[in-house]
């Protein structure tokens, strides 16, 4: 299907152009073939909408004939090729559609025009539709390159998460074995968690929090009693659908920016509330002034937060925000408030 | 000291510097179970290592990188250079620099027991040299300002005294002073000095803030109030709380073509 049946404007500017490509004709016809105007705008109406779909037709060769994989020659061939063949056809339903309407005056000397308007229009097209391929791969491209980016964003489990994870089962395997086989089966189900989302669009916060207690579950056994957590979840939050992996990545950073600097560690305040229809999302954790941690520059704000941020971007626009704000007393919060949608 | 070969007879004495409980009993299992190795300390940041290496002087020292307070290279640059350090962390990223920075080994977590007998190894065989006096003619502040990436501007100084720690931000450093192989680091209330030479630490500033006024100082551009003449042939640099500085001529040249760039 040719694309300009998929848009509404683009057909009805198409047939704007056909019909004044009828005055045209008409004119030519008066002019050159001496018809009187009734005939003439009798001819010109059918003829032009006639070539104007045959002028669609290149859409099927030029995509077949790419430019620049396809030799110029073959491309100049096939197209002039049609172009004769189109043209031909087109000149001989013009005499039929003439011996129909029983007009013999000048019909002849017309034919010569007929047939240079015929290949020029159709040379024409040849141009409009490689232009408009090449209008399709580009915004294509454009739409790959950021789904394979999301992709990769969504699909990320940082290794040094997994390898400080394993290294913890390794230390708890002699000394505390249920508590090892317990930090086993916490790790798979982040993993398996986290390495389904990759294709999914969208899943239930209910989902997204399991997801976080699972993360946050091993991250205590790994840092012990310096890591607290303090989740409040509002039930009426789990039914929301959002895009994965929203708030993992903004606890992940409160893990590593926040408690990993801290002598004595901390807290980390995971709070979730639904509010007319709008999900908001607060994490707050301390962290230390000293540390040589650069959130402070902007350009390498935590690559996590900045791929948060995007994606909140790319799937609600302006209805979805995300705040960062730091207190005097050192502790680190991040605001996040997008739409909750519902079902499917 | 630990200077001086180590008898392979001798126990190794080892710290354990990581912030993680589990990592550090996981290393001290593995380690108990050689008869030839003791483990003196174990500590859980950069500030405890610091002082734990000072007053315990181990041979040996597996540090992690990633740490509250100091990270593994903070920690290599204020210790005593005889000490062997194996490098001991998730990350491998940090490799090339580990080892430019003499560490004897890098082991990645995960590791098993075999791959830490070849680390000790390599570190008994690096405690056995002969090390004359004059084995390290640049400190560990030059290894690790050379292990620094070039693109990373230093944003804090870690200066010991003892077995303190300071932490200067290098925004409040107000100007350098070589002496001899130190640098004194003055701020608007205190000095530290720190072996390093002033060359180094010059290297790791941002230089459109910091110019090298003479052989001997290095000035941050926004404490300079003024410059003066001195003699016929000198000059005097000026800073907001009227300490005086010589300047040398290239010196003048380097703080004309800043200001030059400034303004």
């Amino acid at each position: 299907m040719h694309p300009i049946f998929s848009r509404r404007a683009w057909l009805v500017a198409y047939l704007a152009a056909a019909g004044f490509g009828a005055t045209l004709l008409a004119v030519l016809l008066r002019v050159a073939g001496r018809l009187s105007w009734p005939v003439a705008a009798e001819l010109a109406g059918p003829l032009a909408l006639l070539y104007a779909f045959v002028c669609l037709t290149p859409w099927y060769l030029c995509r077949m004939l790419p430019l620049g994989t396809t030799h110029p020659a073959k491309v100049a061939v096939e197209h002039l090729g049609s172009a004769v063949l189109a043209t031909g056809l087109w000149v001989a339903a013009a005499q039929l559609l003439g011996r129909i309407a029983e007009v013999s005056v000048g019909a002849q000397a017309v034919t010569p025009y007929l047939t240079a308007v015929g290949l020029l229009l159709y040379c024409l097209s040849v141009a409009l539709h490689y232009m408009l391929l090449a209008m399709q791969a580009s915004r294509e491209a454009a739409i790959q390159a950021r789904d394979a980016e999301l992709r990769a964003l969504k699909a990320q489990v940082n290794p040094h998460f997994l390898f400080n994870s394993l290294n913890s089962i390794a230390a708890l395997a002699v000394k505390d074995p249920p508590q090892a086989r317990q930090m086993c089966i916490l790790l798979s189900d982040f993993l398996r968690r986290t390495l389904g989302l990759g294709e999914k669009e969208s899943i239930s916060w209910a989902e997204e929090i399991q997801l976080v207690g699972a993360y946050l579950d091993i991250e205590r056994i790994r840092f012990g009693t310096r890591l607290h957590v303090e989740m409040q979840i509002d039930g009426a939050c789990g039914q929301c659908q959002v895009p994965p992996l929203l708030l993992q990545p903004l606890v992940e950073n409160a893990v590593k920016h926040g408690i990993a600097t801290m002598v004595d560690g901390g807290t980390i305040r995971v709070n979730s509330r639904l509010e007319e229809g709008v999900l908001q999302v607060f994490v707050e954790n301390g962290y230390d002034a000293d540390a040589p941690t650069p959130r402070r520059q902007g350009a390498r704000q935590g690559l996590g937060l900045r791929n948060v941020r995007n994606r909140l971007e790319t799937s609600f626009g302006s209805s979805a925000r995300l705040l960062t704000t730091q207190t005097e007393d050192n502790v680190f919060r991040i605001e996040m408030i997008l739409p909750c949608q519902t079902g499917r | 000291m630990p200077n001086g070969a180590l008898k392979p007879s001798e126990k190794l004495r080892v710290a354990i510097v990581d912030d993680e409980p589990l990592a550090r009993q996981l290393l001290r299992e593995y380690l108990e179970a050689d008869g030839r190795v003791e483990v003196a300390a174990e500590c859980a940041n950069g500030f405890e290592a610091v002082k734990a290496i000072t007053e315990h002087q181990p041979d040996l020292v597996f540090l992690d990188i990633q740490m509250p307070k100091l990270d593994g290279f903070e920690v290599l640059e204020l210790i005593d250079p005889a000490v062997a350090v194996i490098f001991v962390t998730a990350y491998d990223q940090y490799a090339m620099r580990a080892f430019e920075a003499r560490a004897v080994d890098y082991l990645l977590k995960p590791f098993g027991e075999e791959r830490l007998w070849k680390a000790l190894d390599r570190a008994r065989d690096r405690l056995a040299e002969a090390q004359p006096a004059g084995a390290f003619p640049s400190s560990r502040a030059e290894l690790a300002a050379a292990a620094r990436p070039p693109d990373q501007q230093l944003e804090r100084v870690v200066v010991r005294d003892g077995a303190k720690v300071h932490i200067v931000p290098v925004s409040k450093l107000d100007y350098v002073e070589a002496q001899d192989d130190y640098v004194c680091l003055h701020t608007e209330k205190k000095h530290y000095l720190k072996q390093q030479t002033i060359s180094a630490l010059e290297g790791q500033l941002d230089p459109r803030h910091f110019v090298r006024i003479h052989r001997s100082y290095l000035v941050r551009l926004e404490t300079i109030a003024r410059i003066e003449p001195y003699s016929k042939d000198s000059r005097v640099v000026v800073l907001t709380d009227g300490t005086q500085l010589p300047v040398s001529r290239t010196g003048h040249a380097r703080l004309k073509e800043l200001l030059g760039e400034a303004g």
